[in-house]
């Protein structure tokens, strides 16, 4: 697309919708630029591209961009998201979600697209909390943390998002962080590119809630703690194991090229069903 | 059987009839997720669907098959869902979200007995609140009750034709009686149809307003994909669909979703009556307790006594103007449902005290009999 104008003026609602909804420091900005950049280097139709999201700080992001845009139900993204992709293939499905509705309300529409591999690109953007409601614990809330509903500290276990992306058959699964902006266009640019369902967990602080409930001090010292905190898959290969306590791994853990992705499938199965191929 | 069989006669079940109508009204596009006694309708389109390249899935539960259909409607689908009470209960947050939204889908509930799991293979019609106001906040419904596997199959396509035509979630209500019993039916042939074609708006792209005030309340809708590039959310939106606290325009929003039902009633509005301007006792019936009171009227006529015979047909929004008109001048009105009382409350809303509203009820999971309703007219007239 025209490159050369700066990305706002294609791709954001600027003159309608600013200023936006996100606290200062908070990191879904980043992803949002990051989206816009990714996009950028698919040279696709703007008509084509629809953004979905859910209920929550991440799913506000539609209303800025320029695209076919769908703020739906809390965790519902993925089943209105399925529902345009497999009624019209041609459009690209973007859907964005916080760790909240992505994991909890929306865990189980999670998993059955990753199981279905239909073609949506779904980025998780992970600030270990529910930001918009006031700062309560999600699934990815690490033990021990205090939030606004956990006053004696996380007591259950969390989701590894990208372990669960992977088990429930995505084809493509990555981490990244709003630290590594660069490396955060890559990856998903490359979710973008994958005929399949795609998942990329981003790390982004919510310094309003998650942070100051953990005295984790303000938005630099949090986007240093991602720098400091998270390493490469070559650095985590190097790290002896008792230096890679505590650090998160960041890179694409998946990339399949093996599998079909389901509207493929089901156009397949359109044209074997009106050749006669039936079960019965 | 493959398709429509358009102008021949069959023997066809209730729930075949409404899957059958539904491919006769052109649908796209149809999600579920599997529930007695709704089952066929699903089963049905799995089969003929893909045959003509129709979208069929099973999700993951009822959440995420009411949330498909919106996405598809959105997306340029002509869109169905089927499902039974719990499943139904399940969807009520989507279908708020397409009222708001103002997305054309079908939901079609075929009523079986709850609280809860119930007695889930058994009838009822416990869902007629439900489907006014199960999910959250003033909105607009419209909801239609079939009695027979004809009116199963025209009642599918007119649901189609209400929600692009009033751009709003329709529901169809069969009971578990009419979705399961067969009878006798002749297919119309293709050209007696109407069919709504699916609206698109006729602005250049920089003039579309999502939401534009019209007369009616409703404007054409453009589909994801097709150069219109609009934001659609579930929280109170101005025109172009974006999020709005302002009053000027939250009051405005509210208003047109009421109202464009609300203006349009006679559009809607659909009853069957049966000798009511001759008879000083009339039973309000519909679904399958009609059927018996029709056989109750023929029963009674024979012991000359003459009653007549009440049947809305759409449900919601409930025939307020023809129901005083016809029922308030009334001496009894037997108000016969396959629950603990319902549609009663309407009709006691819209009539005298001079007029005695009594309740026939029956809610153990088995229809209403003829013989049932013969005595209880025996009894209180």
């Amino acid at each position: 697309m025209a490159a050369h104008l700066p990305y706002e003026y294609i791709y954001l609602r600027y003159k309608k919708k600013f200023p936006h909804v996100w606290c200062p420091g908070c990191g879904i900005g980043i992803v949002m630029g990051s989206i816009i950049r990714a996009v950028d280097t698919m040279n696709w139709d703007m008509n084509d591209i629809l953004l979905v999201s859910g209920i929550g700080c991440t799913s506000r992001m539609p209303v800025y961009l320029d695209f076919n845009t769908l703020h739906t139900t809390h965790g519902r993204a993925l089943a209105f998201g399925t529902g345009a992709k497999l009624a019209n293939p041609a459009l690209k499905v973007i859907a964005v979600m916080g760790d909240g509705d992505a994991l909890a309300i929306g865990g189980n529409h999670l998993i059955h697209s990753a199981r279905r591999n239909i073609e949506i690109t779904t980025i998780i953007v992970n600030n270990n909390n529910y930001g918009m409601t006031g700062g309560q614990f999600s699934p990815t809330t690490p033990p021990g943390t205090f939030t606004a509903t956990t006053p004696y500290g996380m007591m259950e276990p969390g989701f590894d998002i990208c372990s669960l992306a992977q088990g429930a058959g995505a084809v493509y699964v990555a981490r990244g962080t709003v630290y590594h902006v660069m490396e955060l266009d890559k990856l998903i640019a490359g979710a973008l590119e994958k005929p399949g369902f795609s998942v990329v967990e981003v790390l982004a602080p919510c310094p309003t809630n998650f942070g100051r409930a953990n005295r984790l001090g303000d938005a630099v010292k949090m986007m240093e703690s991602l720098r400091d905190g998270t390493i490469t898959q070559v650095q985590a290969e190097k790290l002896p194991p008792e230096e890679r306590v505590g650090k998160t791994v960041r890179g694409v853990f998946l990339d399949r090229e093996d599998s079909e992705g389901y509207t493929a499938r089901y156009a397949r199965l359109c044209e074997q069903a009106a050749g006669g191929v039936s079960g019965k | 059987m493959s398709g429509v069989p358009w102008g021949e006669t069959r023997l066809v079940q209730g729930n075949e009839a409404v899957a059958l109508g539904a491919l006769a009204a052109g649908i796209d596009f149809f999600a579920g997720y599997p529930i007695t006694p709704s089952t066929e309708v699903a089963e049905i389109l799995a089969r003929e669907m893909p045959l003509t390249g129709g979208k069929w899935i099973q999700m993951e539960d009822e959440i995420a098959s009411v949330s498909a259909i919106i996405g598809a409607s959105l997306a340029g689908a002509r869109v169905l869902t089927a499902t039974s009470g719990p499943g139904f209960s399940l969807m009520q947050e989507g279908l708020g979200y397409a009222c708001m939204t103002e997305v054309p889908i079908v939901i079609v509930n075929v009523m079986r007995a709850g609280p809860s799991t119930g007695l889930p293979t058994q009838v009822s019609q416990g869902d007629v609140m439900q489907a006014r106001w199960g999910t959250h906040g003033d909105h607009p419904v419209i909801a239609l009750a079939p009695c027979s596997v004809e009116e199963c199959f025209n009642l599918s396509i007119r649901a189609f034709n209400l929600a692009e035509s009033f751009r709003t979630p329709v529901i169809l209500l069969p009971d578990e009686i009419i979705g399961h019993m067969r009878e006798r039916f002749t297919f119309p042939k293709q050209d007696e149809l109407q069919v709504l074609p699916l609206s698109e708006p006729n602005v250049p792209v920089e003039w579309y307003e999502h939401y534009h005030q019209t007369a009616s309340g409703v404007s054409p809708m453009a589909r994801f994909g097709r150069g219109y590039r609009f934001h659609v959310t579930g929280l109170t939106h101005d025109v172009h669909g974006f999020p709005t606290r302002r009053i000027d325009e939250v009051v405005p929003k509210m208003n047109r979703l009421k109202q464009k039902i609300t203006r349009r009633l006679d559009d809607l509005e659909q009853n069957e009556i049966h000798g009511v301007d001759e008879s000083s006792v009339v039973v309000f019936a519909y679904g399958s307790v009609f059927r018996s009171a029709m056989a109750a009227r023929d029963i009674l006529a024979k012991k000359k006594k003459k009653i007549g015979v009440f049947r809305p047909v759409t449900i919601w929004p409930f025939p307020d103007r023809t129901v005083k008109e016809k029922l308030d001048n009334k001496d009894v009105i037997v108000v016969c449902e396959l629950n603990q009382g319902q549609l009663i409350h309407e009709v006691e809303r819209l009539t005298s005290d001079s007029v005695r509203v009594v309740p026939m009820q029956r809610y153990d999971g088995y229809g209403i009999t003829p013989e049932q309703i013969v005595s209880k007219v025996m009894e209180v007239s």
